[in-house]
């Protein structure tokens, strides 16, 4: 323990910063590498903004939700070449329909992400317009995906043909329902905002639907990489 | 709830030491969601040209195509969601890290241990056989 342990810190360090070795402080001792004699929670820093908690605390639930599609993900991969006499994927895909998908869904994560700014700047028609547009992207998307499904149901390729078709329509359908509940999320967001404005959590809440529909596209993005492209290449 | 716009909850987010995810004064503007966009949409023009061509050694395909797929992840994470190596941005990138290890766990581990199980199965026939007796 070190002598300068002990001495208050700098205004304006954080003492619960992970691996926050600051300049600013003296020296080691007390927990881990932040050098602070003081347990968390009772120190000056006090606790963080509730905007960063609730923010922080949203990033953990999407980060189980990605490991919950890593299993589909792994149940996908390992049934692939299940196909029981089945069509294959490279039967099946249609690789201009996914691009467009793709497009939509790509295209609305950038839309939602003008909405944060336009609601940053307490713009509310600019955070209405771009949720709106945000919305009709997500909308599109799913009648297509909708389709999609219809027409391999119709074909005979319905999730009860091959363990191949099983994982595809859980995996791809449970990214789906995430995306139609989103799009019950973000209808609720802009009546929330046209009628309460942008009072400190109608903020809170545009920030989650902000990571929750970033996330829906990142899991897109491996979604059709590894079942689409990979799929209809092999 | 008169005022709220002009009270304190306007600079809730401006807290000095931590950053929520999706929330970062730096990245946060119209030309971070412009750049994203498209470094994105040339990753994903690349990965369905690719898969559309032969220009790649058929059996090459799928890596390549997955280190597309992590790039753009990438790119969403920073132009997207925000997440930097910014000293405010600790703890949202000690999560992402754990997640990220945990998926690779779980798809890696699958896919190795089903390889090894189809591996060691006992071909159809003679499971055929086993059934007639």
């Amino acid at each position: 323990m070190s002598q300068a342990a002990f001495q208050a810190p700098a205004a304006d360090a954080d003492p619960y910063k992970l691996g926050g070795s600051r300049k600013l402080r003296g020296g080691g001792g007390g927990h881990g590498r932040g050098g602070h004699p003081e347990p968390t929670g009772h120190g000056e820093g006090g606790p963080a903004s509730p905007r960063v908690i609730v923010g922080y605390g949203f990033w953990i639930f999407l980060l189980s939700d990605i490991i919950m599609f890593s299993a589909f993900f792994a149940a996908y991969a390992v049934l692939e070449r299940g196909t029981a006499g089945g069509p294959t994927g490279h039967d099946l895909f249609d690789l201009k329909r996914v691009a467009i998908e793709t497009s939509f869904l790509l295209l609305s994560s950038f839309t939602c992400g003008l909405s944060n700014v336009a609601s940053d700047a307490r713009s509310k028609w600019g955070t209405e317009l771009f949720l709106l547009l945000t919305g009709l992207l997500g909308a599109a998307f799913l009648l297509l995906e909708v389709q999609e499904f219809r027409e391999m149901i119709a074909q005979g390729a319905g999730p009860e043909r091959s363990a191949f078709l099983s994982a595809f329509f859980a995996l791809v359908g449970c990214h789906g329902l995430h995306v139609f509940a989103g799009l019950l999320w973000l209808g609720t967001m802009m009546a929330q905002v046209l009628v309460k404005g942008f009072r400190p959590h109608i903020m809170h809440r545009l920030l989650c639907f902000n990571l929750f529909w970033h996330a829906l596209d990142i899991i897109w993005v491996a979604l059709f990489t590894v079942v689409y492209l990979i799929g209809a290449g092999a | 709830m008169s005022n709220v716009h002009a009270g304190s909850g306007d600079h809730e987010g401006l807290d000095r030491e931590d950053s929520a995810p999706g929330d970062s004064r730096v990245a946060k503007s119209v030309i971070a969601y412009v750049i994203g966009l498209g470094l994105a949409v040339m990753l994903t023009v690349a990965s369905f040209v690719l898969s559309g061509t032969d220009w790649l050694y058929g059996p090459s395909l799928p890596v390549a195509l997955i280190v597309l797929a992590i790039a753009q992840i990438g790119i969403h994470l920073v132009y997207f969601l925000h997440i930097t190596t910014a000293p405010d941005n600790t703890n949202n990138v000690m999560a992402l890290v754990f997640g990220v290890f945990i998926v690779f766990l779980v798809i890696g581990g699958s896919i190795w241990i089903m390889g090894h199980l189809n591996g060691n199965m006992m071909p159809a026939h003679q499971l055929g056989q086993i059934g007639g007796m």
